[in-house]
C-alpha cells in the first residue's frame, strides 16, 4: 500500500496552497498530491478564459511536473477518491487503490449545483467547472447560434459574455432580482446588467424556469411566469455546492460543507479540509459559511499546511471576507467585504452611470467594513487588508471618504509596509 | 534557506511627495513619462503632510502568485523578482485583490495590470529619489554572499543574553575567513569564550589571548614573523574599549605609528562590562557606572569620552572607521576595505557595541539602541582613507533626532536631569560639527611633491 506522510486531495489553489506551506518547514516528508483530474493542477477560475479563448488548454497549468518533482511531491492524477477511514487513517480510490497517510487535507472543492427544474436529466446541458467542461461548451460556439444561461453569478455571467462575444444570441435567467448579488448592490448591479444589454443580452430577472424539454437540438425553458425561451446550447450555472459525497462513513463532519475549525481541522483527528469544500466560521459572524472563492481558497490551505506541520508563525482563521474582481466587456469591477449596509453602518457613495463608474464604501463605527466598485481606481487588496485590519480610521475618516484611493495608500505605507 | 534579495526600501519621513519617482518609473518601461505608466504611485495625505507609496514589496511569499488562477505570476527564486508574464495573463485582476501593497495595480492605458520589476537590479525610481527617501537595500547580498560560509565560533558561547559581540565576532571571522590569527585581550570577547574553555579553543581560527596591555604588540611580532616565513595571514585584534583606549592604548598607538599591518576592532561597549561595569576613557559623560555612581552628589560620570577613533586617525592609519550591527551592510563594506588596507598598515574600526547588562536595557532592545545611537548623531558612522585623506561619513544623518529619543532607551542614563541631557545634546552638535568640517572637501592648492 502507498503510505505517504502527507495526503492532499484536489489539486487546485488550497491543495497548492497548504504544499508550499507544508514544504516551507518539511523539506522531504513524503507528500503526496491526488486529483480526480487527469492533468496537471490548473483553477477553476481559469475557465471562463479558456471558453474565450484567451487562455490556451495546454497553458493554463499551475505546476508542472518538474516543479512538483523539485518539490519531491508524488503527483497522482485521475485518482478519485471514493471513501475516506479516518481510524485507520486511509483513504480508498476509485481504481480501487488504497493510500495510508499521516495528515490528510481534503481540498476536493465543488461542484455545479443542479437548479430543480423539471426535465433537466433528460436535456443536453452544459456547466462550466472543469478543463473538458469548458473545452466542451467552446465547441458549441456558433455564430448566429443561441443559447440561455441559467443563472447570472460568476460563471453564469462570465459565460453568457463569453458565448455572446463568439457570436451567439444569449438570454440569462435569473430568480432574484438582481444580477451578483452576492457582490454587488442593486444600483452595481444595474449597471454590470446595462453593459450586458447594450451588447444584446438578455438578462431576465424575477424569472424561475419550472420545466426544460428538449429536441432536434433545442432546448426549451418554459419559465415560471408562462414564457417559453429556445435555444441551442443551454448552461446551468446556479451555484457550487462541497463535493463530500465520499465522505459517508467517514465520521468527518458535514453540514453543508465540511465543517472546520480556525486551524482548518475537522472533526476528525489528522483530517484538515480547505477550500470551496469547506465550511469555516465568517468574518462578520462566527457561525459556519461556505466561501467557494480563489483568495479564500489561497487563505485557508495555507493556513491548514501550517497546521500540519506545526508552524509556529499560524495565525487563526479570521473568518473569510467575501471578496472578488470581475471584468466584463471592458470594464471591471471589484467587491470586498459588506455589499449592502447592515444596522448602524454608513456608507459613502460615488454613482456616475454615465461615466460607467460607481464606487462604494461601507463604515461601521471606525472601521471600513465593506468597498466595492465599477471602473473605479480604489487598490482593492489595500481594501481588503483594511476591512481585515479591522483599521481604526477615527479623525482619518473624513479625509478617507473625501480621496479613499491616497489616504488609504498612506495608511498602508504607515501601518503595514 | 532559500536566496535573500535586495529590496527598495521606502522612509516615509523623508518624502516631500515631489513625485520625481513616477516620471522616471514610466520613462524606464515604456519610454515616456505619462504617470499612467508609472509601477510606483505616490499618494498624499494633506493634512498630516505625509506621504504613502504604492510599490510591489517582491515579497518572499507573494500573495499575487498564490492567487493567479492562469500562473502569469511567479517568483524569480534567483533574482527575487516576481514575474507577470503578458503572454499567460488572462487580465481577471484577483492579484490586485490579493496584493495587501497596491503593488500590482491596473493600467487603464494598457487595458492590464503591470508591476515593478526592479529594473533589473538597478531600480529607476531609486536613482530620481532627490530626498534619500527610497534606498536600494542590499542587504540581502550580503547574507547570501557569506550566509553560507563557516561559521568560524564552536558552539557553546557564554555570552549575555541580547550581547552584541557575539554576533559580531561571528560576522566579523565569517567576512575576514580562516587566513587569520586572532588576538582577544581581557574583556567580553574573551569573556564570551573566544579564547575557549577546559584547553579547547573558542574558535576554529588560531586564537591567543595577550595580556591587556599588549594585543597591538603581539600582534605585530605574529605578522612580521609570518612575513618572514613567506606567508599572508592577516592579523585580527578584537578588543574592548579598556583594553585599548586605557592599558592597551600604549601599545596600539606605537604599532599605528610604525604601520604594523593589521586589522584593530574595539568594541566600545563603553566601560569595563565583564568585570562588573567599571568606567573606561570611552564611557560618555553622564553614565552610571560602579565607578561612576549616581547618589545625592555625583550623577554618573563627569568626563567625556576619549574620541578614540579620531586619535587613530591622527596616527595617520591606513584605514580608520566606525561602525555599528544595526547597519550590517556599511560593516560589511567597511570590513572589506579594512582587509585591503591591513596589507599596507594598521586598519582600526571602532565598533558601536551597546551591552544590556551594563546598560540596563531589555535585551530584546540591542539593535534598537545601536541604531538610536546613530539616528540622533550619538555615534555618527563614518569612514577616513589615509590616501584621500578625509573623513566621510557612510550614512549621513539629515534630520537627527534628539539625544532623548536614545538615552531614554538606557537605563545607565535614567537619572540625568534636564541640564545634564542639554549638555549632552551640546556635546554631540559640537562634535558633529568637528567631524562635518574635517569630512569638508576643502582642497585648494597644493605643492608638488617633484617641485
Amino acid at each position: 500500500m502507498h503510505h505517504t506522510k502527507y495526503l492532499i486531495v484536489g489539486s487546485s489553489h488550497a491543495g497548492l496552497s497548504a504544499l508550499d506551506a507544508i514544504r516551507l518547514q518539511d523539506k522531504e516528508g513524503s507528500l503526496t498530491l491526488v486529483t480526480q483530474e487527469s492533468c496537471l493542477p490548473y483553477s477553476p477560475t481559469i475557465l471562463p478564459y479558456v471558453l474565450s479563448g484567451q487562455a490556451q488548454p495546454d497553458k493554463v497549468f499551475l505546476r508542472d511536473q518538474q516543479s512538483l518533482e523539485s518539490l519531491f511531491v508524488v503527483f497522482k492524477p485521475g485518482a478519485k477518491v471514493v471513501a475516506v477511514d479516518g481510524k485507520s487513517r486511509r483513504v480508498a480510490l476509485q481504481s480501487g487503490e488504497n493510500i495510508e497517510y499521516e495528515e490528510l487535507l481534503l481540498g476536493t472543492g465543488a461542484a455545479p449545483k443542479l437548479p430543480p427544474v423539471q426535465g433537466l436529466d433528460a436535456v443536453p446541458h452544459h456547466v462550466l467547472r472543469t478543463l473538458e467542461d469548458a473545452l466542451t461548451l467552446r465547441s458549441k460556439i456558433r455564430k448566429g447560434g443561441t443559447a440561455l444561461v441559467m443563472g447570472a453569478g460568476l460563471v453564469g455571467l462570465h459565460a453568457a459574455e463569453n458565448l455572446a462575444k463568439g457570436g451567439m444570441k444569449v438570454g440569462v435567467v435569473e430568480a432574484l432580482s438582481q444580477v451578483l448579488p452576492g457582490y454587488f448592490d442593486e444600483e452595481a448591479s444595474q449597471m454590470i446588467c446595462r453593459a450586458f444589454t447594450d451588447n444584446d443580452v438578455r438578462i431576465l430577472l424575477n424569472e424561475k424556469a419550472s420545466r426544460v424539454k428538449g429536441s432536434d437540438g433545442q432546448v426549451t425553458l418554459i419559465l415560471a411566469s408562462g414564457a417559453d425561451l429556445q435555444a441551442g446550447v443551454l448552461v446551468v450555472a446556479t451555484g457550487v455546492q462541497p463535493r463530500v459525497e465520499y465522505l459517508k462513513g467517514s465520521g468527518v463532519e458535514v453540514d453543508q460543507g465540511i465543517l472546520v475549525d480556525e486551524r482548518m481541522r475537522t472533526s476528525v483527528g489528522g483530517i484538515w479540509a480547505a477550500g470551496d469544500v469547506a465550511q469555516a466560521r465568517g468574518f462578520f459572524e462566527p457561525s459556519k459559511v461556505l466561501n467557494a472563492t480563489l483568495p479564500n481558497a489561497v487563505e485557508q490551505g495555507r493556513i491548514a499546511g501550517m497546521d500540519m506541520v506545526d508552524d509556529p508563525a499560524l495565525k487563526e482563521y479570521p473568518g473569510a471576507v467575501g471578496m472578488n474582481t470581475y471584468k466584463f466587456f471592458g470594464h471591471r469591477a471589484f467587491s470586498a467585504g459588506m455589499i449592502r449596509e447592515g444596522e448602524g453602518c454608513e456608507v459613502e457613495k460615488v454613482s456616475l452611470p454615465e461615466d460607467f463608474k460607481y464606487q462604494k464604501l461601507v463604515f461601521k463605527e471606525d472601521q471600513l467594513v465593506g468597498a466595492s466598485g465599477i471602473n473605479s481606481d480604489l487598490d482593492p487588496g489595500i481594501m481588503v487588508q483594511l476591512i481585515r485590519r479591522k483599521a481604526y480610521l477615527g479623525d482619518v475618516k473624513a479625509r478617507f471618504c473625501a480621496s479613499p484611493t491616497d489616504i488609504s495608500r498612506v495608511m498602508m505605507t504607515s501601518l503595514w509596509r | 534557506m532559500g536566496n535573500s534579495f535586495n529590496t527598495i526600501a521606502f522612509y516615509q519621513d523623508k518624502c516631500d511627495g515631489c513625485g520625481d519617482c513616477v516620471p522616471a518609473c514610466s520613462k524606464h518601461h515604456t519610454g515616456t513619462t505619462d504617470p499612467a505608466h508609472s509601477r510606483i504611485k505616490v499618494a498624499k495625505d494633506a493634512e498630516e503632510n505625509s506621504y504613502g507609496i504604492a510599490l510591489c514589496r517582491q515579497c518572499g511569499q507573494p500573495q499575487c502568485v498564490m492567487n493567479c488562477p492562469s500562473g502569469a505570476l511567479s517568483k524569480d527564486r534567483t533574482s527575487g523578482v516576481v514575474k507577470w508574464d503578458k503572454d499567460k495573463c488572462v487580465n481577471c485582476q484577483i492579484c490586485t485583490l490579493a496584493c495587501p501593497y497596491g503593488g500590482i495595480a491596473y493600467n487603464g492605458k494598457t487595458d492590464q495590470v503591470m508591476k515593478c520589476n526592479f529594473c533589473d537590479g538597478d531600480p529607476a525610481c531609486v536613482k530620481a529619489c532627490p530626498r534619500g527617501a527610497l534606498v536600494l537595500k542590499q542587504v540581502a547580498s550580503i547574507f547570501n554572499a557569506w550566509g553560507d560560509l563557516e561559521d568560524l565560533v564552536v558552539p557553546g558561547l557564554s555570552a549575555c543574553l541580547g550581547c552584541n559581540s557575539e554576533m559580531l565576532l561571528r560576522h566579523t571571522l565569517r567576512r575576514i575567513g580562516p587566513n587569520v590569527v586572532v588576538a582577544t585581550p581581557p574583556g567580553c570577547i574573551a569573556g564570551v569564550g573566544s579564547v575557549g574553555f577546559n584547553a579547547k579553543t573558542g574558535l576554529k581560527t588560531p586564537v591567543f589571548h595577550p595580556l591587556l596591555t599588549n594585543t597591538a604588540s603581539m600582534l605585530s611580532g605574529a605578522r612580521r614573523y609570518y612575513k618572514r616565513i613567506g606567508r599572508d595571514v592577516t592579523m585580527l585584534a578584537m578588543a574592548g574599549d579598556g583594553g585599548t583606549a586605557d592599558v592597551g592604548f600604549q601599545s596600539l598607538s606605537g604599532a599605528a605609528e610604525r604601520g604594523e599591518q593589521m586589522i584593530y576592532i574595539c568594541v566600545d561597549n563603553e566601560g569595563y562590562m565583564n568585570t562588573g561595569v567599571q568606567r573606561s576613557s570611552t564611557t560618555p559623560y553622564g553614565a552610571w557606572t560602579s565607578t561612576t555612581p549616581v547618589g545625592s552628589v555625583l550623577r554618573g560620570k563627569t568626563r567625556d569620552a576619549k574620541p578614540l577613533p579620531l586619535l587613530m586617525v591622527m596616527h595617520n592609519c591606513e584605514y580608520v572607521a566606525t561602525a555599528s550591527t544595526a547597519f550590517m551592510e556599511d560593516y560589511y563594506q567597511k570590513l572589506g576595505k579594512a582587509i585591503e588596507a591591513a596589507k599596507k598598515g594598521m586598519a582600526y574600526i571602532h565598533v558601536f557595541s551597546p551591552c544590556p547588562t551594563g546598560w540596563r536595557f531589555p535585551t530584546g532592545k540591542l539593535i534598537e539602541v545601536s541604531r538610536k545611537a546613530v539616528e540622533t548623531n550619538i555615534v555618527p558612522l563614518w569612514e577616513y582613507e589615509y590616501r584621500e585623506g578625509r573623513i566621510r561619513f557612510t550614512h549621513p544623518v539629515d534630520k537627527p533626532l534628539p539625544v532623548q529619543a536614545y538615552l531614554s532607551l538606557i537605563g545607565k542614563y535614567k537619572h540625568l536631569d534636564e541640564k545634564q541631557t542639554a549638555f549632552i545634546q551640546e556635546q554631540t552638535n559640537r562634535k558633529i560639527e568637528m567631524l562635518r568640517n574635517l569630512a569638508k572637501e576643502g582642497k585648494k592648492e597644493e605643492v608638488s611633491s617633484a617641485a
